[in-house]
């Protein structure tokens, strides 16, 4: 589905007259390929480059170095650009700044518009899309009235109106309350389980990433390490080092095992670790 | 020293078809020096609540006082009682607007006409607490990172030497470590300097690190007003109000219940990690 | 709360007018606003009344909401007046001191009066009857012949209903960077005017960097969702003429007509 061939991409810092100070290298050698149907989940902390990493999913930002691959679909090839931005679909951080509609409705519809779907076509696809994120009931509000849940499923909606193949979440709840982060993860969850699309999730809270298929770690603009969350949460001092943690479980899992108790490293939930304290006993 | 609100309400919009409650008959005493937690989904009043400690918003009815003296009394001088209780907002980077850090942190107590000489101490000791680089100090604050900037505008409030520091959702948006190290510098500072320290959060985990006493808004009124463990008790009736104990709160419960002989009472990481090696006998 | 504020104070409910294209609504306040500069005598007036109350009737909006705007520009109603009424020249009326009425005079000031009335009530009916997004919709049609010319219509048109869809939130963040500087001591209500506007410049600047931030967020977010211009749009609620918008055009024409056969040749 996506493919990165030795991504790089670099920008150029500038003083205030226009001068160039020096070049950020803010993905560096990146190789990774996510395959049709995977809930992957990139994390990392704050300019460690997973966001300028993601928008090069969706032809935002194009490879100083390097190639993607969408879909088969090369991002540097002008011609692909429509086609790749209409089969990864990208949810951002801010749900105020990427709502253009003044009625729930008309934003969901903004995809399918600019793609010129007949009008007949796009008022099943906003209607089908609303009752996929649970928000039908509300598509003739203001988005203004709405939670941060609430507009992030819109956006999600806005995307899904548009038929993707993926969806690309850029840190999708890191302005929101827990329970808009759960509102969230599990529409992602479900769009990935249900609609076997394609989910890319990237944010720094690690509760989100347990479910996914497989995990990048990014730091430096590097992939620091990968696997599945059980492998990658069993790393709990080397999540630290790259100013990460882990969910609080699996850090006391880890505490009780460095204590003395004979647990495994990676317990993710808390039925597990139950479990295993009661086997121990 | 102490802020009591008495009776408080507060009617969003009054006078409009918009008017809803946002506080209703809250009664608070927050005595000079704790460490409180104030915890609430989005829309509970609690943003509404802690303008009203500063006096940025005037109750509907009932009375807020700072000292023993009311902050809406006609002579009161709120202009100094915002110096007194310093206010960060969420996200307060987005306040920043000098040219510089230093300038900024000197923005504060400028205002409170203090001599320029004062003011620059008191910008350099504020910085110096948040435990900001001096290499940065003449830098644009546009040019730092997320939890850089947030240093900075915590110091701008610092700076005007606050006696209660209320702090809205400060680690919003950062990564773990940057949320870990503002949360150890609000620690240190009700323990280095004795700030009253008022930390707004939704995340429990957060909190029950850290605070001496909770208190949970739900609706525009106070839910629960106690020691952290006492509150975590609750735990389903905060599940009911959309809110949530710590996970060890949970682990300890669900130990307890299979016969373990823990306390389910344990509100941090660290007090579990020691009754559950007790419990194997390893301690 | 802030963000219920709409420009245009459009008035929900359900009527005739509300249904009305928005086309229809834009030509037919355009052709009443004409009629009223048209019409010389009390006759054109009294049609020109007739109708607007027509209007309003139909409209189902509760006419206190109609002359709530009458407020905004009562001050430039009674300049108007006085300006007309005392330096118009012609037949004496009434002299006192250095000043004279005319019977012109009189003439003129109440002509105008009414003028200005009857045009604020008939746009502030159209913007009650029509949301916003439905009057840029309807003026993006209507200009429509304008790109011929080079005009960037769709554009104006997609900025017009981004701008309001963006006020309310900027209002609202205006007001809490507002309460932010405020608890750092920042003062914005005394001093003299110089003081006063200098301690604007610590809410100005964080307004338009976040207003930035966010039109880079926007535009960025416009894009992943394949916007490329106006080029190749469809619509999904493209304006179609029924039948009721066909009658009103009609309508509006026959009014015209009769404005100005009865106001200007006939009387």
């Amino acid at each position: 589905m996506i493919r990165t061939k030795n991504l790089v991409f670099e920008y150029i810092r500038r003083d205030d007259e226009g001068n160039v100070e020096g070049i950020t290298r803010a993905v560096d050698g990146v190789n990774l390929s996510v395959e049709p149907g995977q809930f992957i989940a990139i994390l990392g902390h704050n300019g460690s480059g997973k966001s300028t990493l993601a928008k090069h999913f969706n032809a935002l930002l194009y490879p100083t170095e390097g190639e993607v691959f969408i879909d088969g679909l090369n991002t540097e090839e002008d011609k692909n650009i429509w086609e790749i931005r209409q089969k990864a679909g990208m949810v951002f951080q801010n749900p105020d700044n990427q709502i253009i509609g003044q009625v729930v409705e008309e934003d969901v519809g903004f995809g399918p518009e600019n793609m010129g779907i007949p009008t007949e076509e796009i008022w099943e696809r906003v209607e089908e899309s609303l009752k996929t994120v649970g928000m039908l009931q509300f598509r003739k509000a203001s988005p203004n009235h709405l939670s941060g849940g609430q507009k992030q499923r819109v956006s999600i909606a806005g995307v899904i109106a548009m038929h993707p193949k993926c969806i690309i979440f850029d840190e999708p709840t890191a302005m929101l309350d827990p329970n808009g982060r759960k509102e969230v993860i599990r529409a992602a969850r479900a769009l990935n389980e249900v609609e076997n699309i394609t989910i890319i999730l990237i944010t720094h809270y690690m509760e989100e990433v347990i479910y996914a298929d497989k995990v990048f770690v990014m730091d430096k603009g590097h992939v620091e390490m990968s696997g599945t969350p059980r492998e990658i949460f069993s790393q709990v001092d080397k999540l630290k080092e790259l100013r990460l943690g882990v969910p609080q479980v699996t850090l006391l899992a880890h505490e009780l095992r460095n204590a003395g108790l004979p647990l495994p490293e990676g317990i993710l939930s808390r039925e597990e670790l139950i479990n295993e304290l009661k086997r121990l006993k | 020293m102490s802020i009591i609100l008495d009776h408080v309400n507060y009617i969003y919009d009054e006078d409009t078809a918009m008017a809803h409650p946002a506080l209703i008959d809250v009664c608070l005493n927050i005595p000079n020096g704790q460490f409180v937690g104030l915890i609430g989904h989005t829309g509970s009043g609690k943003s509404t609540l802690i303008q009203h400690m500063n006096g940025l918003e005037k109750p509907t009815s009932g009375s807020v006082f700072y000292d023993g003296k009311d902050i809406h009394d006609a002579d009161y001088d709120r202009k100094a009682l915002r110096a007194k209780v310093g206010l960060v907002f969420q996200y307060p980077e987005h306040q920043l607007f000098e040219t510089d850090c230093f300038k900024d942190v000197c923005f504060g107590p400028k205002n409170l006409g203090l001599p320029q000489k004062e003011v620059e101490l008191r910008a350099y000791e504020a910085l110096k607490q948040v435990g900001f680089d001096d290499e940065y100090f003449y830098q644009s604050p546009f040019d730092l990172s997320g939890g850089q900037k947030r240093r900075v505008a915590i110091a701008g409030v610092l700076a005007m030497k606050p006696e209660v520091l209320i702090l809205d959702e400060p680690t919003a948006g950062l990564d773990p470590k940057g949320r870990e190290d503002i949360l150890n510098l609000i620690s240190k500072l009700h323990k280095e300097m004795g700030i009253t320290i008022i930390l707004v959060s939704h995340s429990m985990e957060d909190v029950a690190n850290y605070v001496q006493r909770i208190i949970v808004m739900n609706k525009g009124r106070v839910a629960f007003d106690d020691e952290p463990k006492e509150v975590f008790r609750h735990y389903k009736e905060l599940e009911q109000i959309g809110l949530a104990a710590p996970q060890v709160t949970y682990i300890m419960q669900e130990l307890k219940q299979a016969g373990f002989p823990v306390d389910s009472d344990v509100t941090t990481l660290e007090d579990a990690k020691n009754e559950i090696l007790k419990a194997f006998g390893k301690c | 709360m802030l963000r219920d504020i709409t420009l245009g104070q459009y008035y929900r409910t359900e009527s005739v007018v509300h249904k009305l294209d928005p086309r229809v609504k834009l030509v037919a306040t355009f052709m009443f606003i004409i009629s009223l500069f048209v019409a010389n005598n009390i006759i054109g007036y009294i049609i020109a009344a007739l109708f607007l109350i027509m209007c309003i009737a139909l409209s189902n909006v509760p006419p206190k909401f109609i002359f709530r705007g009458m407020k905004t520009i009562f001050f430039l109603l009674v300049i108007t007046m006085i300006f007309n009424l005392f330096l118009t020249p012609g037949k004496e009326l009434v002299s006192f001191w250095k000043f004279t009425i005319t019977y012109e005079g009189v003439k003129m000031a109440s002509m105008m009066a009414i003028r200005l009335i009857f045009l604020i009530t008939g746009s502030s009916l159209m913007t009650l009857t029509t949301t916003p997004n439905n009057l840029t919709d309807g003026l993006e049609r209507l200009l429509r012949p304008l790109k011929l010319f080079k005009v960037p219509v769709h554009e104006i048109a997609m900025m017009m209903s981004i701008a309001l869809r963006f006020i309310p939130i900027l209002m609202e963040e205006t007001d809490k960077i507002m309460k932010a500087q405020m608890a750092r001591g920042a003062d914005f209500e005394s001093g003299s005017l110089i003081t006063r506007a200098k301690s604007l410049v610590p809410l100005l600047v964080p307004l338009f960097i976040s207003a930035f931030r966010r039109a880079n967020d926007l535009a960025m977010a416009m894009e992943a969702r394949c916007y490329r211009g106006g080029e190749g749009r469809t619509k999904m609620k493209p304006l179609i003429y029924s039948n009721i918008d066909r009658i009103a055009y009609l309508v509006i024409i026959v009014y015209l007509a009769l404005v100005i056969i009865c106001g200007r040749i006939l009387f």
